[in-house]
């Protein structure tokens, strides 16, 4: 790590941490109805809707709006890509997209993963990308918004039947929040340089002409090869280059705040139109963390003692340092590799960045990315070293708790909270309690469910891929490194992350059902349990804090938080980790 | 109940607990508990894959050594027989409690009466005959045959077999001492009893119950714990199997190696879920209710000793619990113009017939004050006058001397009609006395036509010695604890002060003290009381942790969750600590269990996929002799830990009365980072022992 690296990182997070209070006080005053202007102006919209909105729910009407709602979102998008060849918008004339394709991008938008198995501009038309894609953003965001707070509802409430409406709280987080910082957001991206139009796409003359060799095709369109069986290539070259265009800089915005990641271009982030310089790729990563960090401090508030909310926000800020320095660390390494190669090791890992941002950047922004349920990226994972590339794994395998998605990342969070409480209330002889709240058998038993769902199909989806010829077809890379991009490529599927090891060809029927399935148990598997936690929660008496009663804002449960994370979240998958990324930096090191 | 103690492994116990642990192999009791039930099938499979292996079959294609396989599968089934053992050793202890209590169940014959009074003919029939509503007379030398009420009589009963205490007990008609329990003895007299339980339902057969069930019924934190076991192993159980096709996959990519044994995979699985908190936890559970008979408190269920560890609010009666029952005199105050000497000699003198309490610590005040030796009251030509209702005091005339002491109203009376003052320095002395929680006495006396106060004398209620220290503990428990008595709110708060207590409850009715019980529960705290008269059990219902004594009346023990067989009201301090201890147990098993699994990765990861990359040898940081050797001494560590643990389930984590930061700062030191290091030592001392006698 060197001294930049450094800056970048305690900049990042003085920042960051700077905006959790103002954020947080705003989010919990908007989701509680607080201010004037938010009842007057959302009244009108309810009345069109029909929604009851003085009707609180029960959490299984609760649970049942938000699976109904995003049900219908799956639908819509799908529909939209494969109808998108006859609606408007379309300049390039995209085709329709195939039936897995467009199922795996629904399930992927709908469930705030953001996985793409397609290119964006060379996949969809304007029209999907505005109204499918990015309204999903915003839905999907909302949701893991208004999960957590049903669930912050269910501490603080008591002897209560209801945790809130759906609607309304879809209603406010989207209208007060998510809508008018993205309007700044893409208008600063826009200052920034980001594009935004509805133009055909621009052929433009270089400045360079750029040579390169192609591999000569045959009539059949076969690689050709000679009598040696090596490829036969020729040279070619280009002196013009097609640009992209679109309405990128409006999508991009809620892309980063509602931790989506789906990039407009296939680039992702490391596009110069989706993040133009240096500046607006700060604000990218802080974006990512902004709604996460600050439901910290809203749940400490909506109980009522913002010490919880900071211990948890501590909690995970231990983690994201220990993840950030580790990634940036290990990306600084040189591959041996290469250095044979004669490239010079001061350099670091410099493979698949973008020469625009570089290593330390690359590193925190991967981190960021993947702690979170982001996956927006400025590199290329596949081409981190191999323990660089573990960290985006273990930012996953831990559930994503670290800051995390937006709401994602504290219920996620919390869950962990409650085991934690759990086994220390033993460890000190009482029945365990968490903020008042008793925690007993059904609350064991959601809690099981939402920590098992995922590490099953990361691990399972795992196995069967790399068991199936299917499976195996997609792989790029031999070795070790391929069971990483399969294991990548779950592990980001099943915990909403939608980042790749873009090795992996995952663009095939195979890939893309099982994918889209996992994403969508990924999603509702644990957001079910969760909301039953909170109607449970709600339902019960709140007990009184005594001398005898553990507290758990200070720095000892702090570090039984992080500890409970590491262990329960990294055991599941130490074998598994073994085998790729660990094997692979082993044999790298060990051979050269 | 038993007086009989065990040592940890005592023979009489050990033995029969080593046939249980082969008898509970069946699959009927090993489904009881998942966790221990995926061993069993472990063992089970390794053993048909070590037969497979010995024709060449199956895993001889993959290990090459079908001892290790057997080596495996003992172990394991090593595993799944210490925790059947560790079980079989917590039950035994209850069943040696329970067949003592079954003692009790003689095949006695009860005279039943025919009409509920002594002239009535009676029948004799067997007890177990004996229906609730049923009368029977038992006279001196009887056994009681069932459960009841005393209806007519006073005797005194021998109920050494339950409470162990010798001293026999008065039982009598009415009022708070009329239960009696079946199996105990009536010593002399007779009583009539109505009995109020069908056979089956007596107390003594709800205590054989609560024993033997221990360890069928599970308490709802013991669910919760079993379901988060239960996930566990689910999830290790997915790592486990999915390894199979990533090994294969590996194998294929490396072009090295063979692909992973299902042998090596199941012991790794074994190793992996939390067998040894598993294995114990029903010993704990069974242990807990067992520590509760030692300590001669019977709970109705294990759910009301686990509630017993959450009690924030101990409602303690004053008298017996927190203050010795009687006052003691504690200081002579004299009046205007009399020597405290003088007062001392009249007090005296006064008392030296007064055979209560009270009466005799005045005697021994006067003695340790003024060297007052007592006086031969014949010499002395003493009348005494004997306390009464009416009059409120007593006294002795000596001749034409009047001394008589008593309450400050019944004084002032006795002296404003022999025609003297009482004086306002006196009244004013009586009200400090008051105002220190002391009850004061005055004494007055008249000789020849002068009637005169001499002064007070100070009635002391005595706190137990050491109770202030047991209530700052409790303090730090995070326990409050509140006084009820039904003294003033001034006596009340001075007693409160001079005992350390949180909080008290004056003037106390029942209604008063359920209307508290209530408040505090509203406020979302969990209530322990203990009682012992009728009018205690609307309160004893309400209460959380309800303790009711042995002594007190069967409407108490009804609404207690449960009875102290020795009355002794400081016990719920204790019961509280037992709970604690049980919960503290779990937790601590079950953080060593999972840390235990970190060291269990680095010896069998690297051993099992050595072949194919030998590189992993680099993550063999405890440097174990061999692949095979590592993977055996995992689950040789693994079995080990149980039996080594089986003394701590049994006599549970030590609890210390700490704040619930440091308790846990220390537990997790000890279990946390100790169940991290430990398995490290633990497997490379028992891999160099098998290098050593060259097994593998």
């Amino acid at each position: 790590m060197n001294s930049h690296a450094w800056e970048l990182l305690v900049l990042y997070l003085t920042v960051l941490l700077l905006t959790v209070k103002p954020m947080g006080i705003y989010l919990a005053m908007v989701m509680e109805g607080e201010f004037a202007f938010v009842r007057k102006t959302e009244r009108p919209l309810y009345r069109l809707c029909g929604i009851r909105a003085e009707e609180e729910m029960g959490w299984l009407k609760y649970t049942f709006a938000i699976l109904l709602f995003n049900a219908l979102g799956v639908l819509a998008v799908y529909a939209l890509q494969r109808l998108q060849a006859w609606l408007p918008l379309n300049p390039q004339g995209m085709t329709n997209v195939s039936p897995d394709s467009a199922f795996n991008t629904a399930v992927s938008f709908a469930s705030n993963t953001n996985w793409q198995g397609y290119g964006g501009e060379s996949t969809m038309s304007y029209l999907t990308q505005m109204l499918a894609l990015t309204v999903q953003n915003f839905l999907s965001a909302a949701t893991g918004i208004v999960v957590v707070i049903a669930l912050i509802r269910g501490f603080a409430r008591h002897t209560a039947a209801s945790i809130g409406n759906a609607w309304v709280d879809l209603t406010r987080i989207t209208l007060y929040v998510l809508l008018p910082i993205s309007i700044v957001y893409a208008v600063f991206l826009v200052g920034q340089g980001s594009i935004q139009n509805f133009d055909a796409y621009k052929d433009v003359t270089t400045m360079e002409v750029t040579k390169y060799d192609t591999p000569k095709l045959d009539a059949a369109g076969q690689l050709v090869k000679n009598e040696k069986g090596v490829v036969v290539t020729e040279p070619t070259e280009a002196k013009t280059q097609t640009l992209a265009m679109g309405p990128v800089a409006s999508q991009e915005a809620i892309k980063m705040l509602g931790t989506n990641g789906g990039g407009f271009f296939n680039a992702n982030s490391a596009h110069p139109f989706e993040n133009p310089t240096p500046l607006s790729n700060f604000v990218q990563m802080l974006s990512i963390s902004l709604i996460p960090g600050a439901l910290c401090f809203t749940f400490g508030r909506m109980v009522g003692d913002t010490r919880q909310g900071w211990a948890v926000l501590a909690a995970m800020t231990i983690l994201f340092i220990g993840l950030a320095i580790a990634a940036m660390a290990f990306e600084q390494q040189a591959n041996p590799l290469l250095t044979q190669l004669g490239v010079d090791p001061a350099l670091g890992n410099m493979e698949g960045k973008e020469a625009r941002f570089g290593i330390a950047e690359s590193g925190l922004f991967a981190t960021i990315t993947t702690s979170a349920s982001c996956g927006a990226v400025i590199a290329m994972h596949d081409s981190f070293m191999p323990l660089g590339g573990l960290i985006p794994l273990i930012g996953m395998h831990l559930g994503e708790v670290v800051f995390g998605g937006v709401g994602t990342g504290l219920y996620g969070m919390l869950v962990f909270a409650i085991l934690a409480v759990f086994i220390s209330g033993l460890m000190i002889g009482r029945t365990p309690e968490y903020l008042g709240k008793k925690i007993e058998t059904y609350e064991m038993k959601m809690t099981s469910i939402a920590i098992l769902v995922t590490p099953l199909l990361v691990l399972v989806g795992t196995a069967i891929a790399v068991i199936a010829a299917d499976g195996r077809a997609g792989i790029a890379n031999p070795g070790a490194h391929g069971f990483s991009e399969i294991l990548y490529a779950f592990s980001s599927a099943a915990n909403n992350n939608g980042s790749a090891f873009a090795g992996l060809s995952a663009n095939t029927p195979f890939y893309n059902t099982l994918l889209g399935l996992a994403m969508w148990f990924g999603r509702f598997g644990v957001i079910v349990p969760v909301l039953a936690i909170a109607g449970s929660l709600a339902a019960k008496k709140r007990l009184a804090v005594t001398e005898g009663t553990l507290p758990t804002h200070s720095p000892l449960f702090v570090v039984l938080l992080v500890g409970i994370v590491l262990l329960v979240g990294l055991l599941n998958y130490v074998p598994a980790l073994a085998l790729g990324p660990v094997i692979e930096q082993l044999m790298l090191f060990a051979a050269h | 109940m038993t007086r009989k103690t065990f040592t940890l492994f005592d023979p009489e116990l050990a033995v029969p607990a080593v046939t249980d642990a082969f008898r509970k192999l069946s699959p009927a009791v090993q489904w009881r508990n998942p966790v221990m039930f995926v061993v069993y099938i472990g063992s089970i499979l390794t053993s048909v894959l070590w037969i497979q292996a010995l024709g060449g079959q199956g895993e001889a294609r993959v290990v090459e050594n079908p001892g290790f396989i057997l080596a495996i599968a003992l172990w394991l089934w090593f595993t799944v027989l210490f925790a059947n053992f560790a079980e079989a050793l917590a039950e035994g202890r209850s069943k040696a409690q329970a067949a003592s209590l079954r003692g009790l169940k003689k095949e006695t014959l009860a005279k039943k009466l025919h009409e509920p009074h002594l002239e009535s003919k009676w029948q004799m029939v067997p007890a177990t005959d004996l229906r609730k509503g049923d009368v029977v007379l038992i006279a001196a030398h009887e056994f009681i045959p069932a459960d009841g009420e005393v209806i007519e009589g006073v005797a005194s009963v021998d109920e050494s077999a339950i409470t162990g205490e010798s001293a026999p007990v008065i039982r009598e008609s009415g009022g708070d001492f009329s239960s009696v329990t079946g199996g105990t003895r009536v010593l002399s007299d007779w009583i009539i009893v109505r009995v109020t339980v069908n056979p089956g339902e007596t107390f003594v057969d709800r205590m054989i119950a609560m024993v033997e069930n221990a360890k069928r019924q599970k308490t709802p934190n013991e669910i919760a714990l079993t379901i988060l076991l239960v996930a566990l192993t689910i999830v290790f159980l997915a790592v486990t199997v999915t390894l199979l096709p990533y090994s294969m996959f590996s194998v294929d990519v490396a072009g090295a190696g063979t692909p992973v044994s299902i042998t090596v995979l199941i012991a790794l699985l074994v190793c992996l879920i939390p067998t040894t908190i598993a294995g114990l936890l029903s010993a704990i559970g069974v242990a807990g209710m067992s520590r509760m008979m030692q300590a001669n408190v019977i709970a109705t269920s294990g759910r009301a000793v686990e509630a017993a560890g959450d009690v924030d609010v101990l409602l303690l009666d004053k008298t017996g619990t927190i203050t010795l029952g009687n006052r003691q005199a504690s200081a002579f105050l004299p009046a205007d113009g009399v020597t405290e000497a003088e007062l001392a000699d009249a007090a005296q003198l006064a008392s030296l017939a007064d055979e209560t309490p009270e009466g005799r610590s005045i005697v021994v005040l006067a003695k340790q004050r003024f060297k007052l030796r007592e006086r031969d009251i014949h010499a002395l030509d003493a009348h005494f006058v004997h306390f009464t209702a009416q009059m409120r005091m007593s006294g002795v005339n000596l001749g034409e001397r009047q001394i008589r002491k008593g309450a400050a109203e019944a004084i002032k009376a006795f002296v404003e009609a022999e025609g003297g003052s009482f004086h306002k320095s006196v009244s004013g002395k009586v009200d400090d006395v008051a105002r220190r929680g002391s009850t004061p006495l005055v004494v007055a006396e008249s000789s020849q036509g002068k009637v005169r106060v001499l002064g007070v004398i100070e009635l002391k209620d005595i706190v137990k010695g050491g109770i202030k220290e047991r209530f700052a503990e409790l303090r730090q428990m995070g326990i409050k604890t509140v006084m009820v008595t039904g003294d003033n709110r001034v006596t009340a708060a001075a007693i409160a002060a001079e005992a350390g207590v949180d909080d008290f409850l004056a003037e106390a009715t029942p209604e008063a003290k359920l209307k508290l019980i209530r408040q505090y529960q509203s406020e979302g705290r969990l209530v322990a009381m203990t009682g012992d008269g009728t009018n205690d059990a609307p309160a004893l219902a309400q209460a959380d942790v309800a303790v009711a004594m042995n002594t007190g009346t069967q409407a108490a023990k009804e609404a207690g969750n449960m009875v102290d067989l020795d009355s002794n009201p400081t016990k719920l301090i204790e019961v509280v600590e037992t709970g604690k201890q049980m919960l503290m147990t779990r937790g601590s098993l079950t953080t060593f269990s999972i840390a235990n699994d970190i060291a269990k990765y680095f010896a069998i990861i690297p051993a099992a996929f050595v072949s194919t990359y030998p590189q992993l040898s680099a993550l063999n940081v405890m440097g174990l002799a061999s692949p095979s050797s590592a993977i055996l001494s995992a689950v040789i560590f693994n079995a080990l830990i149980i039996v080594f643990l089986i003394p701590l389930a049994l006599k549970g984590v030590k609890y210390r009365p700490l704040g619930a930061a440091t308790l846990l700062r220390q537990n997790l030191a000890i279990y946390g980072l100790g169940g991290i290091v430990a398995p490290f030592l633990g497997i490379k001392l028992i891999d160099v022992l098998i290098a050593a006698a060259g097994l593998a």
